[in-house]
């Protein structure tokens, strides 16, 4: 089986009248299938655009993306990965379950399919009660929750996450991270997950990818030994591992200079 | 909060009604003229008749003619058919400006090259054209069609119309944030289906107001352009018949003003109601 | 007619940012192109004058009787020019009237709306009883209320519009209300202001003109139009027409022009 995306050297500059901005430079990166896999580094690293690549929003200036050994815009028109962004980006005239049955009813699924697939979703993100309400019925995290059960609602094999706890406060946050995690050991899905947070990504990840600015390249990959999904509980962040995984990724981040480690320990 | 600005609003409007007769009652005849020119408004019965002799002769008919019907019957029929022909411009204008909005919207260069002309289409004073509309339109006579006079007004009501219209409806496609274009492409569907799903519903809350406007240049039009063409049976022709018959009977000319104030009320009624009937599309838009 | 301008401006700044060459030859493009695609056919199909005169002959018609459309353009946009101003002052002194005291807002509510939904023009007969039919007045007075409705509106929501955060800015600040009006409400009102006189700029042309089909003195170009249509001088006519079309345009670009004076430091 192919690896779920294949980024090879990859550079993405920006034009603009008055100069050139290198967002990504030598970009390399091998996500497997089931595997998850944080970008993380200081605004400006080009993490979100490495993610707008794989999903084929924008296309690399030079190197190659394949996603499931396809090119990302062929695996684009297949629908093999869903996507969230830091805003839930709700359609505010549709209701919870119409919202999460959009990729479906776009995709010409038969309404009936439709309805089964919304219903398994509404009780996966446990909102089965709100189905029928607006999206500004809603409060902040029920949205993301409904803007991630409408990712999954094509049960893609690959998650693409831009920052999607970004907007919350730091309870609901935590509370989505295990539930995302759960989402994640009951599909299998590989994901590829935006984020400013060392603990969110070190409780979430297998890998993470420390990325560092101007230009914007890989820094350094760090390995999470933390076990799979399915035991990413709440009970994990006070293990001695998972502060283990935080001080790593906060040194790599800092470019291995220590002294820089008591200044922001949070 | 709604009840403090209903009889508030009453209150405005009866205020406005004793201004009128308190300004005739205490103002000289003549008005205030100064170096030759008229100031402020005479008050003589001609030019400001009292409203209980507006209402009264509104209750009397037409004419003296046998048959003639109530003033107040004649004036609704033809405020009826004027907010019909209104009607049909209205529609042609939406047509129009949503069909070149969608084209502006899909082709950046129909953008550049059609919306300074839209803009300036609307410094055309449409009067002036009014008779050449008409003259157009009798070149396509055929055995089967005639091309109507009411249709001229229809064809310069439209011409009003479909500038709020094209000027909101490409503001609202182009509404949808970031996230929300991003995600479409995501899903991989081609422009017509992003457009039925997500520009089109994403444009009401622009739609709405443009179509408000529209609504009321709709009936500017048709009015003016019942006199100009001289389209008989409307609320235009008779605002102008019943002013050449001003100093002798000035209580007459009020009705067909006060049909054109109910016709422009009426129009905007109807948009209001629209907007009730697509408050789904018009949620505020969500943030996370 | 107020949001649809403003917005019809704002896409306009908009597509000047995507590159001035398409925005200024593609519009060029197309006038020529349907400019002599016009000629073509009236050639071609041998088009009637009184269907459709040839804009060459338009073209030389306007240039040939200049000094009659001039005198009528300045005749009509003197009316305009006057309405235009006592409208906008009117205008402003209301909202701003309506803006500090909201019972007055309230009490005037169902007349502006009243205001913005009627044919102000089906006015100017009983304008012409009331004040001297002989005299420009009533075509001032006509334009005046035409350009007052789109100024008061958003001149009031400009007023009423002042970002909340610069709000609790003056509250933290401890300002007292006549600062907060100078610092934050008046200047935050300018924009909309300018929206509103923008439109009722070439507004207040259309109307005095249009004021003009219904009575008074023979003067302007509204006249000149029917007269010129009724001696059968069609591309007469038309030179008239575009000598309206230049008048509102005139009236537009120089309002357009203090505006972007005035608002040079804003980006909106």
């Amino acid at each position: 089986m192919s690896a779920a995306v294949t980024v090879t050297g990859v550079n993405k500059t920006f034009a603009s009248k008055k100069q050139t901005t290198i967002a990504l430079e030598a970009v390399d990166l091998e996500v497997a299938a089931g595997e998850f896999v944080s970008l993380i580094g200081p605004s400006g690293c080009g993490k979100s655009t490495l993610l707008r690549l794989i999903a084929d929003l924008d296309a690399p200036t030079s190197g190659t993306v394949q996603v499931f050994g396809k090119s990302a815009k062929q695996a684009r028109l297949d629908q093999d990965y869903g996507i969230a962004f830091q805003q839930a980006g709700l359609l505010p005239w549709r209701t919870v379950r119409e919202n999460i049955e959009l990729p479906l009813q776009l995709h010409r699924v038969a309404a009936s399919a439709r309805r089964a697939r919304g219903d398994e979703l509404l009780a996966l993100i446990g909102l089965g009660e709100f189905g029928d309400r607006y999206p500004d019925q809603l409060s902040g995290g029920m949205q993301q929750r409904v803007a991630i059960a409408r990712a999954l609602a094509e049960s893609p094999k690959l998650l693409l996450m831009d920052e999607p706890f970004g907007a919350l406060d730091e309870m609901t946050r935590e509370r989505m991270q295990t539930e995302l995690a759960r989402i994640c050991a009951d599909t299998g899905a590989a994901v590829v997950f935006v984020t400013h947070s060392i603990p969110e990504a070190v409780f979430l990840s297998d890998r993470v990818v420390v990325m560092s600015p101007r230009p914007g390249r890989i820094r350094e990959i760090v390995p999470i030994t933390l076990g799979g999904a399915q035991e990413r509980t709440e009970g994990l962040r006070e293990d001695a591992a998972f502060f283990a995984g935080v001080s790593a990724v906060r040194e790599a981040l800092h470019g291995g200079t220590p002294t820089a480690l008591g200044v922001d320990n949070r | 909060m709604t009840a403090r600005r209903i009889v508030l609003g009453v209150a405005g409007v009866i205020l406005l009604a004793v201004a009128w007769e308190l300004y005739k009652a205490l103002a000289p005849a003549d008005g205030l003229v100064i170096g030759g020119l008229t100031v402020l408004p005479r008050t003589s019965d001609a030019a400001m008749p009292h409203l209980w002799t507006m209402l009264g002769r509104a209750l009397e008919p037409v004419s003296g003619a046998a048959g003639s019907p109530l003033l107040v019957v004649a004036t609704l029929q033809a405020a009826a058919f004027s907010l019909g022909v209104a009607g049909v411009g209205l529609l042609v204008g939406v047509v129009v400006g949503v069909g070149l909005a969608m084209l502006m919207q899909r082709f950046r260069t129909a953008e550049s090259a059609l919306l300074p002309w839209i803009v300036l289409s609307q410094t055309v004073p449409l009067i002036a054209i009014a008779p050449l509309v008409k003259r157009w339109g009798a070149t396509l006579h055929t055995e089967s069609f005639r091309w109507e006079d009411w249709m001229s007004v229809a064809v310069i009501a439209s011409y009003l119309a479909f500038f709020p219209v094209a000027i909101g409806a490409l503001r609202g496609f182009e509404a949808p944030d970031a996230a929300h274009r991003d995600l479409f492409r995501s899903y991989g569907v081609g422009w017509w289906r992003s457009f039925v799903r997500l520009r089109l519903p994403a444009s009401v809350p622009y739609l709405v107001p443009a179509l408000r406007l529209a609504a009321a240049n709709a009936v500017v039009g048709t009015v003016v352009a019942e006199v100009s063409i001289g389209l008989n049976g409307g609320i235009g022709r008779m605002i102008i018949v019943f002013g050449q018959s001003g100093s002798a009977d000035p209580a007459k000319q009020w009705s067909p003003i006060a049909g054109a104030v109910l016709i422009g009320l009426v129009a905007a009624g109807v948009i209001v109601l629209l907007g009730t009937v697509l408050r789904r599309y018009r949620r505020a838009e969500v943030t996370a | 007619m107020s949001q649809a301008l403003g917005q019809a401006q704002g896409a306009l700044a908009g597509s000047a940012a995507r590159g001035r060459v398409r925005t200024v030859v593609a519009p060029l493009v197309l006038g020529v192109a349907i400019v002599l695609l016009w000629q073509a056919a009236t050639v071609v199909l041998a088009i009637k004058p009184f269907v459709l005169p040839a804009p060459f002959a338009i073209g030389a018609r306007f240039a040939d009787r200049i000094e009659f459309i001039v005198p009528a353009a300045l005749a009509t946009g003197w009316n305009a020019l006057l309405g235009l101003v006592v409208g906008a002052v009117v205008g402003i002194l209301i909202a701003a009237l309506a803006a500090a005291v909201r019972p007055i807002e309230q009490l005037g509510a169902p007349i502006a709306t009243a205001l913005s939904v009627i044919p102000i023009v089906s006015l100017a007969p009983v304008f012409y009883t009331m004040f001297d039919s002989s005299t420009d007045t009533t075509r001032v007075i006509v334009a005046a209320i035409a350009v007052f409705v789109p100024v008061y509106f958003n001149t009031l929501r400009g007023l009423l519009t002042s970002l909340p955060v610069h709000r609790d800015l003056m509250r933290a600040y401890a300002a007292t209300g006549w600062q907060t009006t100078r610092t934050v409400t008046l200047p935050g009102a300018l924009p909309f202001l300018f929206t509103g006189l923008r439109i009722a700029s070439s507004l207040a042309v259309i109307s005095s003109l249009v004021a003009e089909y219904f009575g008074g003195p023979v003067t302007g170009l509204g006249k000149a139009v029917t007269s010129a249509v009724s001696s059968s001088d069609y591309p007469l006519a038309w030179a008239f027409v575009i000598g309206a079309i230049v008048t509102g345009l005139a009236f537009y670009l120089v309002t357009y022009a203090i505006e972007l004076i005035v608002l040079r430091h804003r980006r909106r």
